[in-house]
């Protein structure tokens, strides 16, 4: 089983094709075949991980060093899409609470939907797009030149090495950036408000989080722990299942931010269900 | 018919001794395309083995194959009477640390320098070592494939022929009992193909390693194996040792021979 699997995840299982009809032509299940192919390896490819990385020897070295990839590398840029998000969503904010008579909420607004709604899902992007993006190409790159063969036959395992440090450091570090990103919306979003009319930061934060429980803003802040795995996850399987030279490291790459991207939006349709059931 | 049992060779003496390497009707396809076709062979222990063959006759796979990189569609591959099929990756690990492998590209960690090369499996698997005797090792290792003064260089500032070196250097890291190479003279000046050459002789006589060497080169062939065999079209076409070869008159032997 363990060989398969291998030999699979090095992208060296003989492949058949078995989305053809029996004429020849291609089958119109193939697309469903394709995707169930790919969540099935996605799912083989995790377990092993999964298995490495809660077995010991731990690679707290390469955690760490992953954590300041991910986490501080990413630190600048997350902080400038959450101070742009605080404008942009003062300003549509205040225009459209002015139309409703609805000025006093402005703070309220801007808390909820900066914690709640924009913070965790930017930052998941942002991520998905920069760590994403450079997992998958990282990876392939090691793929393509056989680097993961010879850690391989270095009688070290390479996802133990690689792919669980990066994930974990993804899991770890997203809801540190999401704070980050929160926190700088917050403070331009007041800065925007404070420009037109005058609101001390002090009034503006008593009269954002009042009433607030951290039930309504840790789930939010928390899950960006799952987008993490996503996009861990996703960029580590299409890096070390490429092949196919330069062209296979690009399509790594943009894989690896495609689908990361993707499947982030989507798991937040999940978890704000999940949330709005378990944290009423 | 019946896979053939090379796991133990009986010695003239009748005692019998465990194979370093037995691959046993192992059976490989890519695509559709077969590959290899029910091939077996045996490496002895401190002996060295030769594969030749034409380029796409999977004498490489075959070498992937004895290090676990690749499972083979049908078939049995044995280290030191240990079969590889079934096992999980640290197993298979274990059985791993008694071998060497030499990457036909060298497979160099391009972010890492030349030290830290060769130092990879020793940080992973000697924690005992100190920073001193890993550092002692190393120089060691790499003073023993040729190299002095290129520990803090990157592979990307290495000559090919030097970035082998290296790749060899990190291979021996462990100590291992069988050495694999791959292709290790292509790409290489006439020179440089004799000093590997050397250094494998070298290798085999100080260390009694078991090798198996992948090779389009009949001249390196000759000098560093103790016995050659032949691939074609995913069969053995002959195994023996050179004098066998040159005595043959099957055709594709001649050729090749011819050719070489």
């Amino acid at each position: 089983m363990s060989g398969i699997v291998a030999a699979k995840v090095s992208g060296l299982a003989t492949k058949r094709d078995t989305s053809r009809t029996a004429s020849g032509s291609v089958s119109p299940l193939r697309p469903v075949m394709i995707a169930l192919e790919w969540f099935g390896n996605l799912g083989i490819f995790f377990w092993q991980v999964l298995r490495a990385g809660v077995t010991p020897p731990y690679e707290w070295r390469e955690l760490i060093r992953q954590m300041d990839e991910v986490g501080a590398r990413s630190l600048s840029l997350v902080v400038m899409a959450g101070a742009a998000i605080g404008v942009v969503v003062s300003l549509e904010a205040r225009y459209s609470l002015a139309h409703f008579g609805a000025k006093s909420l402005f703070p309220a607004t801007l808390v909820y939907s900066v914690i709640e709604i924009m913070g965790p899902i930017i930052t998941g992007l942002v991520v998905s797009g920069r760590v994403g993006a450079g997992i998958g190409a990282e990876l392939a790159s090691m793929k393509v030149t056989e680097q993961i063969d010879a850690i391989e036959v270095s009688a070290v395992n390479p996802y133990r090495l690689l792919a669980a440090p990066r994930i974990l450091a993804c899991i770890v570090m997203l809801p540190l950036l999401t704070l980050a990103a929160d926190a700088a919306a917050l403070l331009t979003g007041w800065a925007t408000q404070a420009m037109v009319e005058p609101l001390s930061f002090h009034q503006f934060i008593n009269d954002g989080f009042y009433g607030a429980t951290l039930n309504a803003f840790l789930p939010p802040t928390f899950k960006t722990a799952v987008y993490g795995l996503i996009i861990g996850t996703i960029a580590c399987f299409h890096g070390m299942r490429t092949r196919g030279g330069a062209a296979g490291v690009g399509r790594a790459a943009t894989n690896s931010v495609v689908l990361g991207s993707l499947f982030v939006i989507l798991a937040d349709v999940v978890l704000v269900k999940f949330i709005l059931a378990v944290f009423p | 018919m019946m896979p053939r049992e090379i796991s133990q060779e009986s010695t003239e003496t009748g005692q019998v001794n465990t194979l370093a390497v037995a691959i046993e009707q192992v059976h490989q396809s890519f695509g559709g395309h077969r590959v290899l076709d029910g091939v077996s062979l045996s490496v002895a222990s401190g002996k060295t083995l030769a594969v030749l063959g034409r380029s796409g006759t999977g004498k490489s796979v075959l070498l992937r194959m004895v290090i676990g990189l690749q499972k083979p569609d049908a078939g049995r591959v044995r280290i030191l009477g240990q079969d590889l099929s079934g096992l999980t990756l640290d197993k298979l690990g274990e059985i791993r640390k008694t071998m060497g492998f030499l990457f036909q590209h060298a497979a160099l960690y391009d972010s890492l320098t030349v030290e830290d090369n060769v130092g990879f499996p020793l940080d992973h698997h000697r924690k005992d070592m100190t920073a001193a005797e890993r550092r002692e090792r190393v120089h060691t290792l790499l003073t023993e494939v040729g190299i002095v003064g290129s520990l803090h260089k990157m592979p990307s500032e290495l000559s090919g022929g030097m970035q082998k070196r290296v790749g060899l250097a990190r291979a021996l890291a462990l100590n291992p009992g069988i050495l694999l190479l791959d292709e290790p003279t292509a790409g290489l000046d006439p020179i440089g193909s004799g000093e590997i050459d050397e250094l494998v002789l070298k290798l085999k006589e100080e260390r009694h390693m078991s090798s198996i060497v992948v090779t389009h080169d009949m001249h390196s062939a000759k000098t560093i194996a103790d016995r050659l065999v032949l691939l074609d079209q995913g069969h053995v076409v002959i195994e023996g040792t050179f004098d066998d070869l040159k005595g043959s008159d099957n055709e594709f032997v001649r050729l090749f021979l011819k050719q070489s």
